[in-house]
């Protein structure tokens, strides 16, 4: 029973961290409506940025967060600005070309400099070790990371409820030919929306360097969880793709840990099931 | 014989109704109009007929057939066209090349994969009898004058012979000095062809119709012989304060 | 002068075979790959249906002839015909699932359902070896006379045969009224409704008649090197399927020859010099190609002619 919890409250990190990772891809996805399969790779950016730091130059864990967070926000923003702007108008095919081509030259810089194994990296002491709540025995990191995730969850939610950014930005994914009629700034909304999912992947790869691993191949390892997130989860709020991540961590772990010999099978089924489930669910005013 | 009509037919979207429980004849090689003030839900009224919106209650009966949950190609299949509002061509296409290949679906050899396309002869004639210029037809849709891609709009629904054509504002944008065609093509549809015309243009419906329906706010405000129409107070107070005069 | 121009691929697929004997296994890979990309460009080019899975019918092709020659049916062209029939199965199994989804979800469903066969048959190691790959493939003569050697000579004839027949067929559905019918799907599928096409079964058609083709290519992939791997089921090949694709020009037959041709010998000397080296430029390339339109090699040979 105590496994049986320590197992769930791993799926549960788990599946806070994939709710970072994945929330930019749900704005981009319904605002923009671009397949943007990229998006993992502003997460290994983020990722490598933080073990270079930590590793290599010796910055602390926190700043070294801060880093990720800003290095793949800033990225995000270039490629927006320079790239992703000229894809909004284009058919889904120039889209998932354009976008499996960013994930392989990303993929083969990261590979050069870095090489192609997994990256680890040392914890500082005041997040290794386990702590013991009830006789359950918990990761310290876990928890660091539940608390971490969670204020995000809180945050974002409340940005787009209460701020003004967030109501327009909630208009625009709902119609953006009436936003911009309204006189929105689109342009501005996206290129901050992107920045700003952007930041969040990064952050969510660097958490999760201890967790998900990290080497060149972590875009495309992790694009389907990202995409189940989204699809699963809705793009107009913040607690859809939460509950969702969180449901799809969860099932994730506990697949692993009590039937690995399935492996990612039951993943990808969950993803083609709840698709088919919910075909008019919140892929369908992207179609539209 | 009723060759199409309506029963209580209703399309909601989410809480507003743009067609409401409307109940319409068409007769057999009808002439009959259908106006109304924009957003009356005339558009939304022909995507239901032609099985591009699913209802949300009613009926649609096709010469007493039940065709309320066919797809909109079983529909075509059963004698039901129609052109668009916004023209709906294959850009890349020649008119000739679309028009064959509406004919070569309307006989059911659109899944024959052996051997070249057969109805180039058929569609030349068609093209022939609308006055479609010679020059134009090989050339790609996407090039062609805008009137004359309302033209292969009309060629595309006679293409398929149907027994009911419903045609969504033929004229609209049509600059004056290329509309003269698409007139030319309205009024020699074929006699046997019941036709729906959905317009704004005053005079074309006057001159063209022998009945008119009047919908407003989604219901049928009124229903009759066009000199009736053109006299109903209900109908002029249903068109005062829109940008819309009417002619007639 | 038209018919020059329609051999002059084919001649130069012969002329090679005798100027290049030893690269003869880049040559079979070359076929393979442009029998791959056919099938693409019938689903994409043609009905303009995106997919991110078509390995999954290439994989199953390939193991299909892969397991059947490890289990004591070597026969070449039988082989080819039951791993054509198998995917085309499992494509008149998935059309539906795919086509009801709508465009994007419908995207993410063939993603989703590539990557569930890759799992399965990672999985399923009893049966295809899993991350080791199929062992002990053993194929035989073709029409029992002409044995697979080991310089690739019957290798790539036959590839080369299979690619030519087939391209014949694709070439005679493209120019029928089939073929325009999904010519219309992909210009209009409104309008394509509107003049009485039903277009989710002729989408579904084209699904299924591009799950065969894909799977006669994987199949004569595990015929000519005697193995099959997880290779041949990877998110990769799907899009390096479509790749080659749009670098030779979407919706002509002759792009996705050609696209092939250049994207493997791209592939060979690039990878040569480093795998990273060749996913970089291979990134690059999608990139620029996404940028700046479509039309590929075909339509810059075109721009060329017309000159």
């Amino acid at each position: 029973m105590t496994a049986f919890l320590s197992v769930l409250l791993d799926g549960f990190a788990s599946g806070m961290l994939l709710f970072v990772l994945s929330v930019g891809l749900s704005v981009t996805l319904g605002l923009m409506n671009v397949v943007n399969l990229a998006h993992g790779a502003f997460g290994m950016v983020g990722g490598y940025v933080c073990v270079v730091l930590l590793n290599r130059m010796g910055v602390p864990f926190p700043l070294a967060l801060a880093g990720a967070t800003v290095a793949a926000g800033v990225l995000g923003l270039v490629l927006e600005r320079t790239l992703y702007v000229r894809l909004y108008r284009r058919d889904h095919l120039e889209q998932v070309l354009f976008s499996i081509g960013l994930v392989f030259v990303l993929g083969a810089a990261v590979d050069w400099f870095m090489g192609a194994r997994q990256q680890l990296i040392q914890l500082p002491d005041w997040l290794s070790g386990r702590v013991e709540f009830w006789g359950v025995g918990l990761g310290r990191y876990r928890i660091f990371l539940i608390a971490v995730c969670g204020a995000l969850v809180a945050a974002l939610h409340l940005g787009l409820v209460r701020t003004r950014f967030g109501a327009q930005l909630r208009a625009a994914v709902d119609d953006g030919v009436v936003a911009r009629g309204m006189g929105l700034p689109v342009p501005r909304l996206f290129a901050l929306t992107f920045t700003l999912g952007s930041a969040l992947a990064g952050l969510g790869g660097a958490l999760g360097v201890e967790v998900l691993g990290l080497d060149p191949t972590f875009p495309l390892k992790y694009m389907v969880y990202f995409l189940i997130v989204v699809a699963v989860g809705g793009t107009n709020t913040v607690i859809g793709p939460f509950v969702a991540a969180l449901l799809l961590g969860i099932v994730d772990v506990l697949g692993k840990y009590y039937v690995p010999e399935v492996g990612a099978f039951i993943i990808y089924t969950a993803m083609v099931v709840l698709l088919l489930a919910r075909p008019h669910g919140l892929l369908k005013r992207a179609d539209a | 014989m009723i060759a199409l009509g309506t029963c209580h037919l209703t399309r909601r979207f989410g809480g507003f109704t743009a067609v409401d429980a409307v109940s319409f004849n068409l007769l057999p090689g009808a002439r009959h109009a259908l106006i109304g003030p924009n957003g009356a839900g005339k558009t939304t009224f022909v995507n239901l007929l032609s099985g591009a919106l699913p209802a949300s209650e009613g009926q649609v009966m096709l010469f007493g057939q039940d065709i309320t949950h066919l797809p909109q190609h079983a529909r075509v299949r059963a004698g039901l066209a129609r052109t668009f509002q916004v023209n709906q061509l294959f850009p890349q296409f020649t008119p000739l090349e679309s028009v064959t290949l509406a004919i070569g679906e309307r006989e059911g050899q659109g899944a024959t994969w052996w051997r070249g396309a057969r109805h180039g002869a058929e569609a030349a004639r068609l093209l022939d009898d609308l006055h479609f210029p010679e020059a134009d037809r090989t050339r790609p849709t996407a090039e062609l004058p805008y009137g004359r891609q309302r033209l292969l709009e009309i060629a595309l629904a006679l293409a398929l012979k149907p027994r009911v054509l419903l045609l969504d504002e033929p004229a609209a944008g049509v600059p004056p000095a290329e509309s003269r065609e698409v007139m030319q093509a309205i009024a020699a549809l074929p006699r046997d062809v019941a036709v729906l015309l959905i317009e704004h243009d005053m005079d074309l419906v006057f001159r063209f119709a022998e009945r008119i329906t009047v919908l407003a706010f989604g219901a049928v405000l009124a229903d009759g012989e066009p000199d009736a129409i053109a006299k109903d107070p209900r109908v002029r107070e249903a068109y005062l304060g829109t940008a819309e005069v009417a002619h007639g | 002068m038209r018919i020059a121009l329609h051999a002059l691929p084919w001649l130069v697929a012969i002329g090679a075979y005798f100027a290049m004997p030893e690269q003869l296994p880049l040559l079979s890979a070359i076929a393979i790959a442009a029998l791959f990309a056919l099938s693409l460009d019938l689903l994409v080019g043609y009905a303009g249906f995106v997919t991110l899975g078509h390995a999954a019918f290439f994989g199953l092709g390939a193991y299909v002839a892969g397991i059947l020659g490890q289990q004591g049916w070597g026969e070449p062209i039988s082989g080819l015909l039951i791993a054509a029939a198998v995917a085309a199965l499992l494509g008149l199994v998935t059309a539906p699932l795919v086509l009801r989804a709508g465009e994007l979800a419908g995207l993410m469903v063939t993603l989703g359902l590539g990557l569930m066969l890759y799992e399965a048959a990672n999985k399923a190691a009893f049966l295809t070896g899993g991350a080791d790959g199929l062992q002990g493939v053993e194929i035989w003569p073709v029409f029992g006379a002409f044995r697979f050697d080991l310089w690739g000579r019957t290798a790539y004839l036959y590839s080369l045969a299979v690619l030519f027949v087939l391209f014949l067929l694709a070439q005679l559905l493209v120019r029928s009224p089939f073929g325009l019918s999904l010519r219309a799907i992909r210009e209009n599928p409104k309008r394509a409704a509107a003049i009485g096409i039903p277009v989710k079964r002729r989408l579904a058609a084209a699904y299924v008649i591009a799950a065969a083709y894909a799977g006669v290519a994987g199949a004569l992939l595990a015929q000519t090197t005697q193995f099959a791997s997880l290779d041949a089921l990877s998110f990769q090949r799907s899009a390096e399927g479509l790749l080659m694709l749009v670098l030779g020009g979407l919706g002509t037959l002759y792009g996705a020859l050609i696209g092939a041709a250049a994207f493997t010998i791209a592939h060979h000397t690039l990878s040569e010099a480093s795998p990273q080296f060749w996913q970089f430029w291979l990134g690059i390339a999608l990139v620029a190609l996404a940028l700046l339109g479509r039309g590929g090699l075909m339509g810059a040979l075109r721009r060329m002619t017309r000159r």
